[in-house]
């Protein structure tokens, strides 16, 4: 899963990274899903529209890796049920000039036990700030890696999906399951 | 997928369309539902593909569920829409609930209660995800980091 705010380059990388045309789903959310789906906070509008970018990376042996960049506001967290549950884990990406945006995504992650890890996005003329720095603004356990990351280029953000594995392996490996309230 | 309840909100029967900026982005915002006059959005609304039914009648439909077509004459079937058909020639290959989706540029909903059809009459097969049991199996995070180290 790659989440994080609005305009912050989850298309861009769910497209470098993925060998297939990426594809956007749209979700149209009615009255009706009300009660199945948590809508709240859109109350007043009776229909919105949520895309969700969808990509694909085949493994050698048998395995396909797929992902769903989802939209990071919190009244979507009902879309992010769904493919969290069987995620390996997320990638919340992060823009510095607006950290503040991502941090529904790392509350969700953090309350579901879903292995993550913090990749900021470096924007050109944004200023560059110390990994620290992020960590302490974030308010990120010491275990929650924090990594630089360019999304538009693949060495960078196969190194970010990487590292996310090592992490959700770290996380997960040493046979203690995070309670799941799924 | 469900019709809007208030059928004067439908943007065909207004003959004033502009009146309020307000109603205007409200539409602009539903899958499809640009002005006539601007995109000649879809002339069959998700619910009517559907026939307004909202959950599928078999199957969960995950997104990541695979599903393949079996037997190919989908084309010369009675009861299937053009909607069935076109997923029917899609999943002549294994295909992902979400690649399906992104293709044919439909709701979610509208593809699961379509597949669940299909899925009954017998015009394709499914694959439900492996369960997240998996999650702690060792074999598959070396293999997905090899994978991408590959890349």
């Amino acid at each position: 899963m790659i989440a994080g705010g609005f305009g912050v380059g989850k298309t861009t990388m769910v497209a470098t990274v993925s060998e297939t045309k990426p594809l956007r789903t749209e979700e149209v959310l009615t009255d009706e899903s009300v009660g199945v789906d948590d809508i709240s906070g859109v109350e007043k509008k009776r229909t919105t529209t949520v895309a969700m970018d969808f990509g694909r990376i085949t493994m050698r042996d048998e395995y396909v890796v797929y992902l769903f960049g989802t939209p990071g506001q919190e009244r979507f967290w009902f879309m992010w049920d769904e493919v969290s549950l069987g995620a390996l884990g997320a990638v919340v990406l992060a823009d510095t000039r607006r950290l503040s945006d991502c941090f529904p995504s790392v509350d969700y992650f953090e309350r579901r036990g879903t292995p993550f890890i913090v990749a900021v996005n470096c924007f050109e003329g944004a200023r560059q700030y110390d990994l620290a720095e992020i960590q302490l603004a974030l308010n990120l356990g010491p275990s929650v890696p924090v990594m630089l990351c360019d999304a538009r280029r693949l060495d960078s953000c196969k190194q970010v999906l990487i590292d996310l594995v090592l992490h959700a392996m770290k996380a997960r490996g040493l046979a203690q399951e995070e309670p799941q309230n799924a | 997928m469900m019709p809007p309840e208030d059928p004067s909100r439908e943007r065909w029967a207004d003959d004033a369309p502009r009146e309020r900026p307000g109603d205007v982005d409200h539409w602009s915002e539903q899958a499809g539902a640009e002005p006539w006059e601007e995109h000649a959005g879809p002339m069959v609304r998700p619910y009517v593909m559907t026939s307004g039914r909202i959950e599928p009648t078999r199957g969960r439909f995950d997104l990541i569920t695979l599903v393949v077509a079996v037997g190919s004459d989908a084309d010369a079937a009675v009861g299937l829409g053009p909607e069935h058909v076109a997923i029917v020639r899609l999943c002549q290959q294994v295909m992902s609930v979400a690649e399906l989706t992104g293709h044919l540029n439909l709701p979610m909903a509208t593809v699961r209660v379509l597949l669940g059809d299909l899925l009954d009459q017998g015009f394709i097969s499914m694959q439900e995800p492996e369960p997240e049991a998996d999650m702690h199996d060792i074999r598959l995070y070396k293999a997905v980091i090899d994978g991408l180290r590959a890349l």
